[in-house]
């Protein structure tokens, strides 16, 4: 079912920009012409010119070192996070689905107790009380945003779960675990993907929040959501300190979006009618 | 009918005890004693043990969430370790100012995002189509602080016609938020709209697909006719689930948004909340929050059976 690389222009394209947004991310030490973090005050609040070409902010650090580099926070929390959040939700989902039962029923009220709090209300609780360290954020964001891959996980297996080869592997005296990972999973595994691709955007877009409102890396490193709460008031002399960083964010999230949609266009997921930010 | 109505009331009530269970309890595992916190490392050990009794901290936890429930379920709940004034005055306050803002945003987004989702559907793959695709994935991929910030650029900035911060408390009055309101309102519309249209053009484009939209153009009605009585009424019942997931979604949605204008309502106090590790008050906003997703689910279930017959009988279609 699932063929590497779909013939769809839509996913690739989606790929294609989120592979360049690592592979920049990677070699923002080889490409950034200055240092993201020092400060020079000789040349503060430029424009765009040949030696800055995004212009520098209100410390003199160059905008486009620090775009280039505040990219590695936001992808490697945002990856981290959506993994973990998508493998937990995976195993939980399926497992309900494969169960039923009083467990399942169980599992979705739960559940849905968990959904209604907003994520933003939770991940503020878990940061002001463990910290904003890397690892608090990651397990935050899959508290908060694995129940929601429960539910589409457990909708795509039960639908799998009542199959005749499973029937078949159950009669073999099968136990759960071999039964999931070698019947269940393999006939869902598109949709795991095109919900990878899609809770990514959402998580970029919550993690870039939580920077912004000042729960992600601490100021002198640079970071995308950071960089434009710290260029926002100066945005009428040097509209590129904010805008350098939006365009970044902004590009990221479209190809990752383009990405899902373009997956599950390909693989025949129905991936909108789970859609909400 | 009445059967599936009173389930469906049932597992809403039991959702919004789950989750007021769940709210209390994680924010009871906050580490560190309450009472210390408040009164500050050098406070004497009688006025620790004091407030402790003040805050009933001695009884055991299933004691206090039960009468901290059953004062909530009164209207009481409880007060502020800040301001040391009844939690459920503020929180009103600061509701009002949301629901001020989150009325605009819901009938001026939901319009106008239905109207470009259903053009969009019908003009599949033309331009109007390809504009307004792109336009809604443009939405849905910028967060909304970066909406906002672009919008005071132009509406505050470039043309000063609107505030770019709000400077009056949260006991202003409606008149004196009324200018204050716009921004915001469209920061939040922008992106609640990007994911409505979506839905919208899908499934017009599903409906317009289908048998029963067939028999109706080749019987002879006109185009209109067809859109507005027979494709509409069934394309826009999916598309009410999305529009309660994003209503409630507001709510979290506000905070980002009234912290870039400073605007006083729920999001902010969440923000100085959690910032003043004012339990009583997390605690309440979680659980009313919790209570608005609930409901605003409820309501588009319900406002699905009562436009869908099938649904009437209780049966449930299969959602994948």
């Amino acid at each position: 079912m699932i063929r590497w690389l779909p013939r769809s222009i839509a996913a690739r394209l989606g790929l294609a920009i989120v592979v360049l947004h690592i592979g920049l991310a990677l070699a923002a030490p080889l490409l950034a012409p200055y240092s993201p973090v020092r400060n020079d005050a000789g040349h503060a609040l430029l424009g765009p010119s040949w030696s800055y070409w995004a212009g520098t902010d209100q410390y003199g650090r160059d905008v486009l070192s620090r775009v280039l580099y505040g990219g590695r926070y936001a992808l490697a929390v945002s990856f981290a996070a959506t993994f973990c959040t998508v493998v937990i939700g995976t195993v939980i989902g399926a497992l309900a689905a494969f169960r039923g039962g009083w467990p399942d029923n169980v599992a979705m009220r739960v559940l849905d107790a968990v959904l209604s709090v907003p994520p933003i209300l939770a991940l503020l609780v878990i940061v002001t009380v463990f910290g904003t360290g890397a690892g608090v954020i990651v397990l935050a964001v899959t508290v908060v945003y694995a129940p929601a891959v429960v539910r589409v996980v457990r909708a795509a297996a039960q639908g799998v779960v009542t199959a005749d080869y499973v029937t078949a592997a159950r009669a073999r005296g099968e136990r759960t675990c071999p039964i999931l990972a070698r019947e269940v999973l393999p006939n869902i595994l598109d949709v795991v993907f095109v919900e990878f691709a899609m809770r990514a955007s959402w998580v970029v877009l919550l993690i870039s929040s939580l920077s912004f409102l000042g729960f992600g890396v601490n100021p002198p490193a640079p970071d995308w959501g950071l960089m434009v709460a710290e260029n926002r008031t100066a945005i009428t002399v040097v509209p590129w300190g904010s805008l350098a960083p939006i365009l970044a964010l902004a590009t990221l999230v479209v190809g990752l979006n383009v990405a899902a949609d373009g997956l599950s266009k390909a693989w025949g997921v129905d991936r909108i009618r789970t859609g909400a930010p | 009918m009445i059967v599936f109505v009173l389930k469906r009331l049932g597992s809403a009530v039991l959702t919004v005890a789950l989750s007021s269970l769940l709210v209390f309890f994680a924010v009871q595992a906050l580490p560190g004693d309450v009472a210390v916190q408040v009164l500050g490392r050098d406070a004497t050990p009688e006025a620790v043990a004091a407030l402790r009794e003040q805050l009933h901290l001695n009884q055991p936890a299933w004691t206090r969430y039960l009468s901290w429930i059953g004062s909530a379920l009164h209207g009481d709940l409880g007060t502020s370790l800040v301001s040391g004034n009844a939690v459920a005055a503020n929180l009103g306050l600061h509701l009002r100012n949301t629901l001020l803002i989150a009325v605009v945003t819901v009938v001026v987004a939901i319009t106008s995002s239905l109207v470009l989702g259903v053009v969009a559907g019908l003009h599949r793959d033309r331009w109007p189509d390809t504009v307004i695709s792109w336009l809604s994935l443009v939405g849905m991929s910028v967060p909304e602080f970066v909406v906002a910030t672009l919008l005071v650029l132009i509406f505050s900035v470039t043309v000063p016609i609107l505030p770019a911060v709000v400077l009056d408390g949260p006991n202003a009055s409606v008149a004196e938020l009324l200018p204050a309101i716009w921004l915001p309102a469209a920061a939040l519309g922008v992106v609640m709209a990007a994911y409505i249209v979506r839905m919208a053009r899908t499934s017009v484009i599903d409906v317009m697909a289908s048998e029963f939209v067939t028999t109706a153009t080749l019987k002879g009605l006109t185009r209109w006719r067809v859109v507005t009585r027979h494709a509409l009424p069934s394309a826009l019942l999916p598309t009410l689930n999305v529009i309660a997931l994003n209503v409630a979604w507001l709510v979290g949605g506000v905070v980002v948004v009234e912290s870039v204008f400073n605007y006083p309502g729920l999001g902010k106090l969440m923000l100085e909340s959690v910032y003043d590790r004012d339990l009583p008050m997390l605690q309440a906003i979680a659980l009313v929050s919790a209570a608005i997703y609930v409901v605003c689910n409820l309501a588009a279930d319900l406002a699905a059976m009562a436009l869908d017959p099938k649904l009437r009988t209780g049966r449930r279609t299969a959602t994948r």
